[in-house]
């Protein structure tokens, strides 16, 4: 069967070289019925794959090496992807997948542009499924199927982890389609309203499914690792955060490309970069370049055609962005204090941003080739990134109201603004006199100052209360973004300088005490699952009146011989008592265990807060469809009309 | 005109943020960019001096892992041909164990003990931490 899956991989490796050939020379019917079949093609070459997993086929080589008949049918399907080749197959029929939507779905009456996009995307799954199919290729068989897999690496087995990969590849994957949209519009020259149209619900169809990809990740870190924290600045997680900070300066931009034809180079620029940021986040998970508990094989061959493959594309998108970034036309003008340069200092900061992480994850690179080995940890990006995005967020509640070409200030704002400085200021002084933490006040300031401007937008553009519920799924979505953010703040930042972590040895039957809690130890004792038996702890723990049991495990996986620890969190409301299992002790005679235990205030706030920005992306998406854009195009391009005050995202 | 003062604000604007930020990360890089040491590099360079800060890394010398108190231990990760005593005060990595493979994250105290925050292992059995993998066991 999996010869099958091979073949149809090589096949839909056809379809695409024919779908780039067609596309580029802007035959939109012959790419779109190319995209097609390659994605018929892929979807039985990676469903075959899952079969395999299925029916723990083990003289596949990928099945034996990643898979295990006692695992459950949920974690044998979803250890497809949690390998480097079958992640890779995923990429693959992702990348098919966004051109076969942009067949169907893109519209903009310009069919040598449409047909070009398809093109450029049949180049890039071209790419991929060449890296797939000669350097990692999944459909290998063994010449001896041993009786048995090594299985899934424990740490994997987890929900969160098995959605996990998909998300994060419908984001990467999907800025491809929007750096093939940009390309094609490059090489026409029109870089438009109707361009930006027809690629906005593009980018947000990367951007939502990333942000809900990368917090699923932290929430998984959070409970999975046992480390308590729920970022880690780790490189694999900077890989991701890099092209979502691209991608959400890209969603403001292309607003300006989209309402008043301007920022046309920049928004390119930027749909380019998101997507070579994306492909350098895939060569740094994957080389082994850099120290990461994510690394799934240290192979330098495999990094080395990736980063060829950057230099490729990226270098090629670069090459056509300079040809033809001049002969791109330009909004009306505008002055600085306008919607649009309002936006312009949005999108410098997350330019900004992006660099100072870029920065603190390729140091240690730019170190050892000076002979040094290094790391940077979450000081430096404590230090760089939280200060630069929290002057960004500041300004937002006060530049968001902004008209477009030229704004008034609101001078009741503006003194306002002033006067709440220079009390801040003051604040700031005296809380750092007293030696009370700092950051936390202002953090809670900050996302309480959000959550007021999100709120004061949209009953700005409702106008009346009344009209709130009939504005547009679009402003809505902006709203809901904006609120997500400002409840982010918090609860990073409570959590992160009000998270409480303790270690304890305790024996059976003793207390001890944290964060006003009476932890208990009252028993361990073995559990056993489908693959795996455990240790499992009963902490009892009192405050008060209220009460909960915890419990915490550390879990063995016989077959891929490794312990894991299974923490044991307990939701107050305000915060989250969360227990992990260590080790056995035996001290002075007695058997004591070992437990890490944390209180994390508000920690729900955190992955809340991006589940608002993303479902805000996501009505965003579906609200920006109303109007015909050929329709449009036929306006004078220059003032539209019609979406003041009802408003547009902004 | 206009768009000449326009495209000059940004200019100013745009470079006011690069140089705030490219001084934050100078700082930030001088404060926080830690160097690995092996017990060999370490004394190539003459040995611990007290609060230096980074990453060390080895193999946990057998029969050396001792638990002093229910949470705290002692280790010595060697490579080689030197050594390096470390504290801890922590739940250990799954897969801590001696001879096995293991990166601190930490600072020297006055006695030249290093006094770890966190300690990474094997993450699993196919991953080593990348700073190990030049490093060689001791001779046995």
């Amino acid at each position: 069967m999996i010869e099958v899956g091979h073949m149809a991989a090589f096949l839909a490796l056809a379809a695409c070289l024919v779908q780039t050939w067609y596309g580029l020379r802007g035959n939109r019917a012959m790419a779109a019925g190319m995209a097609y079949s390659a994605l018929g093609m892929m979807s039985l070459a990676f469903g075959l794959l899952i079969w395999s997993f299925v029916t723990s086929d083990f003289s596949v080589a990928l099945v034996a090496s990643h898979s295990h008949t006692f695992k459950p049918l949920m974690y044998k399907i979803a250890g497809t992807w949690g390998n480097h080749e079958g992640s890779m197959a995923l990429w693959c029929l992702v990348s098919i997948g966004f051109a076969a939507a942009g067949a169907w779905r893109l519209r903009t009456g310009r069919v040598e542009f449409e047909a070009r996009a398809l093109g450029v995307q049949g180049a890039v799954s071209l790419g991929s499924l060449v890296y797939l199919l000669f350097a990692s290729n999944p459909y290998l068989r063994l010449d001896a199927a041993p009786l048995q897999g090594n299985g899934l690496n424990p740490v994997l087995q987890d929900p969160a982890l098995a959605i996990h990969p998909p998300m994060l590849y419908l984001g990467y994957v999907g800025f491809s389609f929007v750096f093939a949209l940009a390309a094609a519009g490059l090489i026409e020259g029109r870089i438009d309203r109707i361009w930006a149209r027809a690629t906005r619900p593009f980018v947000l169809a990367a951007w939502v499914p990333l942000s809900l990809g990368i917090a699923l990740g932290s929430y998984w870190a959070y409970y999975e690792l046992g480390w308590g924290g729920w970022w880690f600045w780790d490189p694999v997680e900077n890989a991701s955060l890099m092209p979502w900070l691209l991608g959400s300066a890209l969603l403001h931009s292309i607003i300006v490309t989209e309402k008043r034809g301007g920022f046309a180079a920049w928004t390119a620029l930027l749909a380019v970069l998101a997507f070579c940021f994306s492909i350098l986040g895939a060569f740094l998970v994957r080389s082994g370049v850099l120290t990461s508990v994510h690394a799934f094989a240290i192979d330098p061959l495999r990094g080395s055609l990736l980063l060829s493959g950057l230099m490729a594309y990226g270098g090629a998108a670069l090459g056509l962005f300079a040809w033809r970034a001049p002969v791109l036309k330009g909004g009306p003008p505008w002055q600085l204090v306008s919607r649009e340069g309002a936006l312009m200092l949005n999108n410098l900061v997350f330019f900004v941003a992006t660099a100072t992480v870029l920065l603190g994850t390729i140091f240690p690179l730019l170190a050892e080739a000076t002979g040094r080995q290094m790391s940077v940890g979450a000081p430096y990006f404590n230090l760089t990134f939280a200060p630069i995005m929290a002057g960004l967020l500041l300004l937002l509640p006060l530049v968001q109201g902004w008209s477009w070409g030229a704004a008034k200030i609101n001078m009741v704002w503006l003194r306002g603004a002033i006067v709440g400085l220079a009390i801040g200021g003051l604040a700031l002084v005296s809380l750092w006199l007293l030696k009370l933490p700092l950051g936390a006040g202002l953090g809670v300031a900050l996302g309480l100052w959000l959550i007021f401007g999100a709120g004061r937008e949209l009953l700005r553009r409702a106008v009346t209360l009344k009209r709130i519920f009939s504005m547009p799924l679009r402003v809505w979505g902006m709203s809901l973004a904006h609120l997500g953010i400002g409840l982010f703040v918090i609860g990073a930042v409570v959590e992160t300088s009000g998270r409480y972590e303790q270690t304890v040895a305790l024996a059976a039957g003793e207390q001890a005490a944290i964060a006003g809690w009476a932890v208990t130890l009252e028993e361990v004792r073995s559990a056993e699952g489908p693959n795996w038996y455990a240790d499992r702890a009963t902490l009892l723990a009192r405050k008060g009146s209220a009460s909960a049991t915890l419990k915490p495990e550390k879990r063995y996986y016989p077959a891929a011989r490794m312990p894991t620890s299974e923490t044991a969190i307990h939701k107050t409301g305000a915060g989250d008592l969360y227990a992990a299992l260590g080790d056995r002790r035996e001290v002075e005679g007695r058997t004591v265990w070992t437990f890490r235990i944390y209180y994390n205030p508000l920690i729900d706030l955190i992955f809340f807060g991006v589940f608002l920005m993303a479902l805000g992306g996501a009505l965003a998406a579906f609200g920006g469809r109303g109007k015909d854009p050929q329709m449009s195009a036929r306006k004078t391009p220059q003032i539209d009309t019609q979406s003041e005050p009802e408003g547009e995202a902004g | 005109m206009r768009a000449r003062t326009r495209r000059l604000g940004l200019v100013v604007v745009a470079a006011v943020l690069l140089a705030g930020a490219a001084a934050l990360a100078f700082v930030g890089l001088k404060q926080n960019a830690n160097l690995f040491y092996t017990p060999s590099a370490l004394a190539l360079q003459g040995g611990p001096t007290p609060g230096l800060a980074g990453k060390v890394g080895g193999f946990v010398a057998v029969g050396s892992l001792v638990y002093t108190t229910g949470t705290e231990l002692e280790f010595r990760i060697v490579d080689e041909t030197d050594h390096i005593d470390v504290v801890f005060d922590g739940v250990v990595p799954s897969l801590f164990q001696e001879g096995a493979g293991v990166v601190a994250d930490g600072a020297f105290n006055v006695d030249g003990v290093f006094v770890a925050d966190r300690l990474l292992a094997k993450h699993d059995e196919n991953y080593v931490p990348r700073e190990l993998k030049d490093v060689e066991g001791p001779a046995s």
